[in-house]
């Protein structure tokens, strides 16, 4: 493969650098912020803090975060 | 008559703004239409030398804003089209000579006068971009298909919305139809997709382009050149004119007369 996709290969990488670039996150930042969301809604509920997950989403030029963290039964 | 505004803008230095900003004057003036396309990047001037407008200057931007002489004396007419004129940017000043709000007062005291105003910008996301913007219409960002080119694309789009000229459309320039076959060279679907916005045209990578610029003589004038053929048409559609994208695997003249001694025309 190597040289034929390299293309495939720039466009990937951009993706990554173009969400850096536009918001600031980083991959760190991201997990610092998990961290303490966990620590903020456990005071409230039970949660299941390993499966806990936080990822940006694009539409167009929009970016959201998305944050999935899945509750205990009582 | 009140001009359209557009303000040609990259982020990334050498990825063809001047070009650019050239071709696509003189294509509007070839359709008749009253053009004035300024060099904002001061201390930078090259607008001119695409033009070949090089030896007619005698006053600039500056001298305009500073009051050194009236607006039309510093506008030179084109030698082939008498309704386009080139601002020159001042060559022995930097970017700080002017402000966003002289470039509006200069823009709009010609408003009534042109169909378009054309504003070269400066690379870069600092004052000269800035200037460049301030009295925009509308932006067009060029881009190459390589990371960087694209990533500094991003910026400056981000910048143009934040500024409330978006949304932008994208020029994806020196698009190398072999590389793109062969997955080497993101194609412009790949380009839109990652920075989503419109796209305003595809010009291939052409030989004619350096050519034409040696000699002072826009490529878009060049009947056979298919960079030319791609910046007449994105002259057409800013003008309003819906025309298909170039397919830019199209075969070449060369490729058509290889095929026709094979007597596989197509």
């Amino acid at each position: 493969m190597g040289r034929r996709d390299s293309a495939e290969t720039a466009k990937q990488r951009l993706k990554l650098v173009l969400i850096n670039d536009r918001t600031n996150l980083n991959a760190r930042v991201l997990e610092e912020m998990k961290d303490e969301l966990i620590e903020v809604i456990s005071r409230h509920v039970s949660i299941d803090a390993t499966e806990v997950q936080i990822t940006m989403k694009h539409e167009g030029r929009e970016q959201r975060l998305i944050c999935d963290i899945p509750v205990m039964p009582k | 008559m009140s001009a359209h505004i557009i303000t040609i803008t990259s982020g990334k230095g050498g990825v063809g703004k001047t070009t650019a900003t050239a071709n696509i004057s003189v294509g509007l003036a070839e359709m008749g239409k009253k053009v004035t396309c300024i060099d904002s990047d001061i201390g930078l001037r090259n607008l001119d030398v695409v033009l070949g407008l090089e030896n007619r200057i005698v006053y600039d931007l500056v001298d305009v804003v500073e009051g050194r002489c009236k607006v039309n004396q510093a506008m030179i007419r084109d030698k082939r089209f008498e309704n386009l004129f080139l601002i020159p940017a001042a060559q022995t000043r930097d970017k700080n000579a002017i402000t966003p709000k002289e470039m509006v007062t200069l823009c709009e005291s010609i408003r009534e006068e042109m169909d378009f105003i054309l504003i070269d910008s400066p690379a870069g996301i600092e004052g000269g971009f800035k200037n460049a913007i301030a009295p925009a219409d509308e932006a067009i960002v060029i881009t190459n298909p390589d990371v960087s080119a694209v990533r500094d694309a991003d910026r400056i789009i981000g910048l143009i919305e934040a500024a409330e000229k978006g949304p932008a459309r994208l020029i994806l320039n020196r698009v190398n139809p072999e590389m793109v076959k062969r997955g080497d060279m993101m194609e412009s679907d790949d380009v839109l997709e990652l920075l989503a916005i419109k796209l305003l045209g595809i010009v291939p990578d052409d030989d004619n382009v350096l050519i034409s610029t040696n000699k002072g003589q826009p490529v878009v004038l060049n009947e056979k050149s298919r960079a030319g053929q791609a910046f007449k048409n994105i002259a057409e559609r800013l003008n309003g004119k819906e025309v298909p994208f170039l397919d830019i695997n199209a075969k070449d003249d060369f490729m058509k007369r290889l095929s026709r001694v094979f007597g596989k025309e197509n």
